[in-house]
């Protein structure tokens, strides 16, 4: 009975994936590929270190948000998956606001 | 997908909480334990890159072009994966195995390229001191000093891109069995004989090269216990796995390259 149900939702699954266009994912693609030759271009800028830090997390998190939507399909998951699996990303991401201003905080500090 | 019943054949079953099946919850509950592996990584590099007032940035025009064209394997390679996910829900048979070898090619370009950036480095003296040094370049070489006086540049670099490199071949391997299924485990061999003499005995690849003999046996042991013909369920969840190694990358290629870019 189990493994009767699990194919009969794989197939479901498999359905839904037919009905994705190719487009969309080499919309997608290219995004993609515009941001990182973006972040390339901002390395060259000489910028100040937090503020080349939080504008290339910004657009990390951008294209993390993009790939797990669309290639890894989290767009079109029921919003029960969403929660539960997001929820670790997410965490692992507000970390940042924990660490990162620590970090700044040490090197404020000095060798004094 | 929706939460109604499930109808199959002459049976209408429960829905699935998550509206997918085991499998798929499965790996993604893998991805997230995994995700909070390179977190950890993440955060030891970007602390110490933030911290530490000499940090070096070793990384010249070369290197930062090196890391680009990864970047534009991995996101190619994933593009080929969905194509990869969705021929075989199409039932293209033919379309799925051409895409997922060209994700794998995708892959093992990432790879030699990584390679090679690896190699480079060691060349000009950037080591762990588990790495033998090559003959001639000790002392000499640009990068030596950092070793030296800033030793947690190396052990993040090399920790965090080295996890990462280990996850893309894996996944080149993972693929391989999808797409070939028991007639990847020659190919698989003939990989790591390559990767094992045509890698000189200072190079951290010439040992390395030996995860691919493990994997080889271990596959063989899988393929033994339970032969399948993986369908597109199978596809999907590899799929899944690819893109995180992808989304990894997302995060290592600004944090690690591009912070630490030399601007001449």
């Amino acid at each position: 009975m189990m493994d009767a149900t699990q194919l009969a939702i794989e197939h479901q699954v498999a359905e839904e994936q037919t009905h994705h266009p190719k487009s969309q994912f080499l919309w997608v693609w290219g995004v993609l590929l515009i941001l990182t030759g973006a972040e390339v271009y901002l390395a060259y800028q000489n910028m100040e270190l937090v503020r080349m830090l939080s504008i290339l997390m910004g657009l990390s998190v951008i294209k993390a948000a993009l790939i797990i939507a669309y290639f890894m399909h989290m767009k079109f998951e029921v919003s029960a998956m969403k929660w539960v699996t997001m929820s670790s990303l997410v965490f692992c991401l507000a970390m940042m606001l924990v660490f990162l201003p620590d970090a700044f905080r040490i090197l404020h500090l000095g060798v004094q | 997908m929706s939460d109604v019943a499930v109808q199959h054949g002459t049976g209408v079953y429960e829905p699935s909480l998550f509206g997918t099946y085991s499998k798929k919850i499965g790996m993604w509950l893998f991805l997230l334990s995994d995700s909070l592996t390179f977190g950890a990584l993440l955060y030891a590099y970007t602390y110490g890159r933030v911290s530490t007032p000499n940090w070096p940035t070793p990384f010249h025009s070369e290197s930062i072009r090196n890391a680009t064209f990864m970047t534009a394997f991995l996101l190619t390679s994933s593009l080929t994966m969905v194509f990869a996910v969705r021929a075989a829900a199409l039932k293209d048979l033919k379309a799925q195995r051409l895409w997922l070898l060209a994700t794998m090619a995708c892959g093992l370009g990432f790879v030699i390229l990584h390679g090679r950036e690896w190699t480079n480095l060691i060349a000009e003296g950037l080591s762990l001191p588990v790495f033998p040094l090559p003959p001639g370049h000790a002392g000499k070489a640009e990068f030596v000093d950092v070793t030296r006086t800033v030793p947690q540049f190396a052990a993040t670099f090399f920790g965090l891109t080295g996890m990462h490199m280990l996850h893309v071949t894996l996944g080149v391997v993972y693929l391989g069995v999808i797409a070939l299924r028991r007639w990847f485990i020659p190919i698989l061999l003939g990989l790591w004989l390559c990767a094992w003499l045509g890698t000189p005995a200072y190079s951290p690849f010439h040992y390395g090269a030996h995860v691919l003999l493990l994997t080889a046996i271990v596959i063989s042991f899988i393929l033994w216990l339970k032969p399948k013909v993986y369908d597109a369920s199978d596809v999907e969840v590899a799929g899944l796995y690819w893109h995180f190694v992808d989304l990894v990358w997302m995060f290592i290629f600004p944090l690690v390259y591009l912070m630490s870019t030399r601007i001449v």
